[in-house]
Formats: C-alpha cells, structure tokens, sequence
C-alpha cells in the first residue's frame, strides 16, 4: 500500500507557471489524471517521477511495509534513485532504444532493477501485456500500440507498488485500449497505486476509481467519478443541427423538457440546440425527426472542446 | 561502479549501422593515405610523425572522441530513451563511468589501432613512433571522451560544438597558436608521445609531461562527476 504525496507543489518554468500550488495524495486503487492539454498533468507526473524538481514543495513516497512488516518512511523522490525500487514508470515519449527487441528491452529493464532472474522477470511481464508473440522483434518494427504494451512491461518487471502512466491510451485502437484498460484494473485491484493521465473524459471515467482534475496548473476537482460524471451529463450541452426543416424540428423539439432554447441561425443556415438532459435529447432527436419525416444532415456538438467542458467543471 | 547492462545498451547504440560507418570512414582514409605515402616517399620519420601528428591526433582522434562520447549518451537524452536508465535503482555516477569507458573504449578502437598500424605502415615503427602516437591517442581518447560525455549531457548541440571544438580549437589553433596549446589535449597527449618517441623523432609538446598528466586527469575526474551531477538532476522536457 504505497502512497504517493504531493505537498504544496509548484512548479515553474521562466515565468510561466505549469503548476500552482497543489496538495493531494494518491493511493491504491487507479486515480485518473484529467485535464485539457497543457494543464500541467505531465510536469506533475515528470515530479512524480522524479525527473524534474518541484520549484517548491515537496513529492515523497511512502513506501508499502517489506516483507518483514518493517515500517516505512514517507522519502522524497526527487534526486532519490532508491524509490525506483517502488516505482513503474510509462513514460509518453516514443524513445526507447528502437534497436533492441522488445524481449531484449523487457530484459535490459529486469537487469537494471537488479533483479535475481531477469530472465524469468522478463518472460513474466511479457506475457503479463501479452506481447510474447513479437518479443523477438525489433521495437523499430513496432506499432504505437504494442510499443506501448513493451512500455509497461518495462514498468512492471520488478513488480512495483506504485505505477505512473502518462497518457498512455494515446494512439491505441480500442482493443488495445481495452485490453490496457483491464490490465491496469487488475494492478488497482491488486493494491497497488496507479496513476495515470489523460485528457480524454471518458477514458477516465471507464478506468479510474479515483479523479484528480488539472487546469491550468491548478488542482480543479477531485473526487468519485460519478460525481464528476453527473456534472459532465448535467451540463448544458450545444449542437448545431441542419435538416431538412428547421422550423418544424424546433417546434417539435422546444415542446420537450429536454431543451431549454433553439435558435434559427440565419447565416448558418442552421438550428442552434441547447440541451439540459443529455441522455434525453440524444434519443429524442432522431425519433422525432424520424416521426415527422424530417431528415438530418448535419448535428454537432458545438461546445465540446475540452477546454469548456472543463471550464464548466470548475465553475460548478 | 560499472554496469554491464548499461555498458550493454551503450555499445549497441554506438555500434549502430550509421555510427559504425562514420567510425570506420575515418581510420580507413588515415590507412589509404598511410599506404600512399609510403609507397610514393618510402619510410620517412619526418613525414610519419607529420601525418601522425598533424591528421591523426589533431584530427583523427578528436573526431573519433565527439562521436562516440557525445554519442555514448546524447541521442538517448535526446528522444527521451534515457528515462529506462535513469528510472532504477541504479546511481547516476555507475551510469556516466560506464558511458565513459565505454566512449573511452570505442575512440581508442577507432584511433589508437588505425594510428598504430598507420605508424607501422609508413615508417616500421622507426624512432618508435607509431607506438609514441598511438600511446597519446589512448591517452587522448580518455580525456576526450569525457569532456564529450559531458558535453552530450549539457547540450542538445553537443556534435556540433563538439565539432567545431574539434576542428577550431584542437586542429587549428590548439596546433599554431602557442598560448592556446597549453589548453590543448592534443598537446597534453603529445607530452606523452615526446617522452616514448626517439630523440631524433621530432616529437614535441609545448607542455610539460607532469603538466600534461596532471591536466588530463583533471579534465577526466571533472568532467565525468560534472556530467554525473547533471545526470542526477536531469529533467525530461515536457510535451506540453
């Protein structure tokens, strides 16, 4: 059970403040990182890893008991190579020694930990991401996807309590995803401290027990995720819809509770939607389109960039 | 202090494909004009220790010393691989020695054997002095290679200052301008050479033999636990 400490934490860069002051503590279980892109999620992570020092504040690790039940001490991590003992790391960039297979790269990683068998370390954690099929081929040759599955076997060779992923659904297909989603499941379930960012909501929401939420430096929101979630859905939400009559859809669309305005957008040629129930009016619309004969051709939503969505979360 | 698996890596990068050529270009053109001249002129001392002095050390060897010691570690802070070294349980210092003895290694394969062979080639080794100059090249790939390691570990520009300090400073004004020698370590290395060289070799250095030394274990140690130090505090460059 280790947990990662995170005490008034800033960091700067010249004058440029990537993070502001932010306390939390992560746990077992998977906490997911959220935040738009540039939020600071990757200079806090690079804390948490050890690879760049707070300007202020401190990052420590408690590390579980050993085996001898001894008690531990919270250590800082920063200029601490000894926490890596503790500590997976899943980096975001794609640089990893592209000469080496995937087998010699798992096993270099083993080696380094100083592990009694790498060997059979290695063999583990490959068949742990399942990527003993290719593990005699060079990285070079690799997709992003299995790139990053040779990523976190590198991460979980010696078996760490705590493991931190930066973005690590980027560039995945969704079986890839789905089966990296399950595995990290596994490792909370395990006891064991992940954490991992992302920008993307939904990836969060489907993975993550816990949410930390980052914006602009700041630490925004934290919690459950369904509360996080009830205000995602609860929010107002925009679309902009062209069909075959504007005029009749509205009409037929103001009389249900689910939107609270439409608006005839003369220049757009287009209907201006606010929706206050999310799930309803996703399947209100086609029925009623479908019932007065009425085609669309366009519906989008016209607020869905991260940045108001997260706004609308830190207001709230 | 020395860890084969990071000694390993480094090899294996340094070694790659492209690299390999580079290496290799240079000793083979020191060893085609080596074989020229000797069959043109025949054994000269004058002319031996002129090619051996005036390409292979002020050139060949600096040369060889920034692809490999800013190639011992540069690429890999560069694309960010470095993090797979660095995230262990493994002291930063162990890490920069065995780049250094590695960079250290591969420079003096690649310059002192060519310069050995190319001093047997033109002269048999008359007044001693391919093994003079191949000695200060062994001596020259250490200091190089640490002040290259270091430079690789500062410097997202390292091959190219490391170049233009190998062509300006160490060929050109380390070899003509007499107050600049004394911070040459050609010069230093050539100290060495003087010593084993025959008397009528015309070997000379503008420094001193226990100078020399004392200045070449000084830029070794401080380089290597100045690039360990910023090894211990290097930071990723973020994405964002």
């Amino acid at each position: 059970m280790s947990t990662l400490s995170i005490d008034r934490v800033s960091r700067w860069f010249g004058n440029v403040v990537a993070v502001n002051d932010i306390t939390m503590d992560i746990g077992p279980g998977v906490t997911g990182l959220l935040g738009p892109n540039g939020a600071g999620k990757s200079t806090l992570i690079h804390m948490m890893g050890g690879f760049l020092a707070p300007s202020n504040g401190t990052v420590s690790l408690e590390p579980s008991p050993g085996p001898e039940g001894r008690p531990t001490v919270a250590a800082p991590i920063w200029r601490n190579e000894d926490s890596y003992r503790h500590i997976g790391l899943v980096p975001e960039r794609e640089g990893m020694y592209d000469f080496l297979t995937g087998h010699e790269f798992v096993l270099a990683n083993a080696e380094l930990h100083g592990l009694p068998d790498p060997r059979a370390a290695a063999a583990e954690a490959l068949s742990t991401v399942e990527m003993e099929y290719a593990q005699d081929r060079r990285i070079s040759t690799y997709s992003k996807g299995m790139r990053q599955r040779v990523k976190m076997a590198s991460a979980l060779v010696h078996h760490p309590s705590v493991l931190l992923l930066d973005e690590p659904f980027n560039g995945m297909d969704p079986r890839q995803r789905m089966h990296l989603m399950e595995l990290l499941r596994k490792m909370g379930d395990e006891g064991r401290t992940v954490l991992f960012s992302s920008h993307i909501l939904e990836e969060v929401e489907q993975l993550a027990s816990h949410i930390e939420v980052i914006v602009a430096g700041r630490h925004a929101a934290s919690g459950d995720f369904r509360k996080i979630r009830r205000l995602m859905t609860d929010r107002p939400h925009r679309y902009l819809v062209r069909s075959s009559d504007d005029r009749r859809l509205a009409a037929a669309l103001i009389a249900d509770s689910s939107t609270a305005g439409i608006e005839v957008d003369k220049a757009e040629e287009a209907l201006r939607i606010q929706a206050v129930d999310f799930t309803r009016f996703t399947t209100l619309l086609p029925r009623i389109a479908r019932e007065h004969g009425i085609r669309l051709y366009t519906v989008s939503p016209s607020d869905e960039s991260l940045e108001s969505v997260f706004s609308y979360l830190v207001a709230a | 202090m020395y860890n084969p698996t990071v000694a390993r890596l480094t090899y294996r990068a340094l070694l790659g494909r492209r690299r390999a050529l580079i290496l290799c270009a240079l000793p083979a053109l020191l060893l085609v004009v080596a074989v020229a001249v000797r069959a043109m002129n025949g054994a000269d001392d004058a002319v031996t220790s002129e090619l051996l002095g005036g390409f292979a050390l002020a050139t060949l060897v600096p040369l060889i010393g920034v692809i490999a010691g800013t190639g011992a570690i540069g690429p890999e802070i560069d694309d960010g691989s470095v993090v797979y070294l660095l995230s262990k349980p493994v002291s930063r210092t162990s890490v920069i020695v065995t780049k250094l003895v590695v960079a250290t290694g591969t420079t003096a394969v690649f310059s002192a054997v060519p310069v050995l062979v190319a001093g047997f080639v033109l002269n048999g080794n008359s007044q001693q002095i391919a093994v003079a100059y191949a000695l200060a090249a062994v001596v020259a790939s250490i200091a190089y290679s640490a002040l290259f390691l270091l430079l690789g570990t500062v410097s997202r520009h390292a091959v190219v200052i490391g170049l233009v300090y190998a062509l300006i400073w160490e060929a050109l004004i380390g070899s003509l301008v007499p107050g600049a020698k004394t911070l040459s370590v050609q010069q230093w290395a050539l100290a060495l050479a003087e010593k084993v060289a025959g008397s009528g070799a015309d070997v000379s250095s503008s420094v001193g033999l226990p100078a020399a030394l004392v200045l070449i274990v000084v830029v070794t140690v401080g380089g290597t636990l100045f690039a360990g130090q910023k090894l211990r505090t290097l930071t990723l460059a973020g994405e964002e």
